[in-house]
C-alpha cells in the first residue's frame, strides 16, 4: 500500500470519528456506568473479538463480533427500542457499530467513549472467564495478543519449570526473559559469588550485590520483575551426584554454564531425563546456540562434539 | 580453486586475527592442508598427535557437516565457504 493511500484513509477515519462524535451518539465511561446501575432495560453490547474478550469485559455484556453485527444483530436484539451502548476496546469500531445499528433502525444507541480501555482506567470493574488473575490478564495481555502465545501458551509457560545452570553471561539474560515472561518455576544452580568484573554482562547482579551468592541476587532480580516466579534456588555445583535428581523436577535444562565438563555432564544427563536441553556458548563476540533434544530423535551435543577438548588446549 | 574458510574467534590469534581467509584446494583436506602450511600454529589445534582430526571441532562445507559427505575428501566448488566451528565453553571469558 502506497502512503498516500494510507493518508487517505487515516483523513477519512478522522472525518468519520468528527462526524459521529458531531451525531451525539457516544457517551462516557461514567455515563455508561451510570445507566447500568439504574433499574432501566438496557443493553450492552461488546463487540470485540474472541481473544479480546478473554482478558476481561464488563459483567453483563452481550457479545457479538464487529464483523457478525450486520447479519447477527436483529436476532440477539429484536426490540429496537431498547438503549443499546456498545463498546470496543478504546471507542472506535464501537462508533462505526453504533452508526450501523442506527442505520438499521436502532432508536437509542450509543458508542462508549474510550473503550474497555477508558473503563479500566476509569477504575470500573471489568471480570472475566480466565484461569488467569486479573494482574495476570493486564502483565501479559501483549502476550495473550499473539496468536502463537495466546491463553493457551500463556499457562503452558505459567505451568513450565526451567532451569538455569549457571546464572552468569548467558543465565542472566536468559532468566530475565523467563521470568518477564511467566514461566512458573524457575530453578538456578551456581556456586559462584557476584565479582565486579561480572557486571559488565551478568545482569540480574548489581554492584551492591558484589560479595554475595550469584543465586540470591538472580533470584531477588527475578522478583523485582515478576514476583509470581517461583525460584528455587542451589548454591552448589553441579555434579554427577547431584544432577540426575535436580533435572527430574525441570522441564527444560538451560545451559549457561562456562566449562566442558559442566557442559557435557549437562548434555549427559539431560540425555538420560529426557529433557529437552538448550546449549549456548559464547567466545567474545561468537556465540554458538542449538537445542538438543535426543528423546524427540534429534542429535546430541555429542553428536556435534563428539568429546571435550582436553583442558588446557582451549580457551574457555 | 578458491574457497573461502572462516575462522573461529578461539582460532584468530593464530591467522593474524584474520577470520576470513582465501585458500586454495580441491578438496577440504588439501585446503586444511595448505591451511596448516600457512598459519602452522593452526595445526596443532585441528589435529591431534596422530593427525587425526580433533574430536570437538566440526567442519563444513557452506551448511554441511563434512562428516555427512565425504569428510577430508569432500570436493569443493568455486567459493565454497567452508567453516571450522569449535566447541565453546561460554558465559564467561575468565581464565
Amino acid at each position: 500500500m502506497k502512503i498516500g493511500t494510507l493518508k487517505t484513509i487515516k483523513a477519512f477515519k478522522d472525518w468519520f470519528i468528527i462526524k459521529a462524535r458531531n451525531e451525539g451518539s457516544e457517551i462516557s465511561v461514567e455515563e455508561t456506568h451510570q445507566l447500568l446501575q439504574e433499574k432501566e432495560p438496557v443493553v450492552l453490547l461488546d463487540i470485540r473479538e474472541k481473544d479480546e474478550i478473554v482478558l476481561g469485559y464488563i459483567k453483563g455484556a452481550a457479545f457479538l463480533p464487529q464483523g457478525l453485527l450486520n447479519v447477527k444483530m436483529e436476532e440477539l436484539l429484536p426490540d429496537k427500542n431498547v438503549p443499546v451502548v456498545v463498546y470496543c476496546a478504546g471507542g472506535i469500531r464501537s462508533l462505526a457499530a453504533a452508526k450501523l445499528m442506527k442505520e438499521k433502525g436502532y432508536a437509542h444507541v450509543f458508542s462508549m467513549a474510550k473503550g474497555i480501555d477508558g473503563w479500566q482506567k476509569a477504575g470500573y470493574e471489568v471480570v472475566s472467564d480466565s484461569e488467569l488473575t486479573p494482574d495476570q490478564l493486564h502483565r501479559y495481555s501483549r502476550h495473550l495478543m499473539l496468536k502463537e502465545v495466546g491463553m493457551e501458551g500463556q499457562l503452558r509457560l505459567l505451568k513450565a519449570k526451567v532451569l538455569l545452570v549457571g546464572a552468569g553471561g548467558l543465565g542472566c539474560p536468559a532468566g530475565l526473559y523467563l521470568a518477564a515472561s511467566g514461566v512458573g518455576t524457575i530453578g538456578i544452580i551456581d556456586s559462584d559469588r557476584v565479582d565486579l568484573t561480572n557486571l559488565q554482562r551478568q545482569i540480574l547482579h548489581g554492584l551492591a550485590d558484589v560479595g554475595r551468592p550469584k543465586t540470591e541476587s538472580a533470584k531477588e532480580a527475578i522478583h523485582r520483575i515478576n514476583p509470581d516466579v517461583k525460584v528455587v534456588t542451589y548454591q552448589e555445583r553441579l555434579t554427577s551426584q547431584n544432577v540426575i535428581e535436580i533435572f527430574r523436577q525441570y522441564d527444560i535444562v538451560v545451559d549457561g554454564s562456562d566449562n566442558f565438563p559442566t557442559k557435557y555432564l549437562v548434555n549427559d544427563a539431560s540425555f538420560f531425563t529426557g529433557k529437552p536441553y538448550v546449549y549456548g556458548g559464547v567466545f567474545q563476540f561468537e556465540g554458538q546456540a542449538s537445542v538438543f533434544f535426543p528423546k524427540e530423535r534429534g542429535p546430541c551435543l555429542r553428536c556435534l562434539f563428539p568429546e571435550p577438548p582436553p583442558p588446557g588446549l582451549v580457551p574457555s | 580453486m578458491e574457497v573461502h574458510v572462516r575462522i573461529p574467534a578461539p582460532l584468530k590469534k593464530l591467522t593474524g586475527e584474520r577470520d576470513v581467509i582465501h585458500a586454495q584446494g580441491k578438496t577440504v583436506g588439501e585446503v586444511l592442508r595448505w591451511l596448516t602450511e600457512t598459519y602452522p600454529g593452526l595445526k596443532e589445534r585441528l589435529r591431534d598427535e596422530r593427525g587425526e582430526m580433533r574430536r570437538f571441532i566440526s567442519i563444513y562445507v557452506n551448511d554441511e557437516d563434512i562428516r555427512f559427505i565425504q569428510n577430508l575428501e569432500t570436493p569443493l566448488k568455486e567459493g565454497d565457504q567452508i567453516s571450522i566451528i569449535p566447541a565453546i565453553a561460554g558465559g564467561s571469558l575468565e581464565s
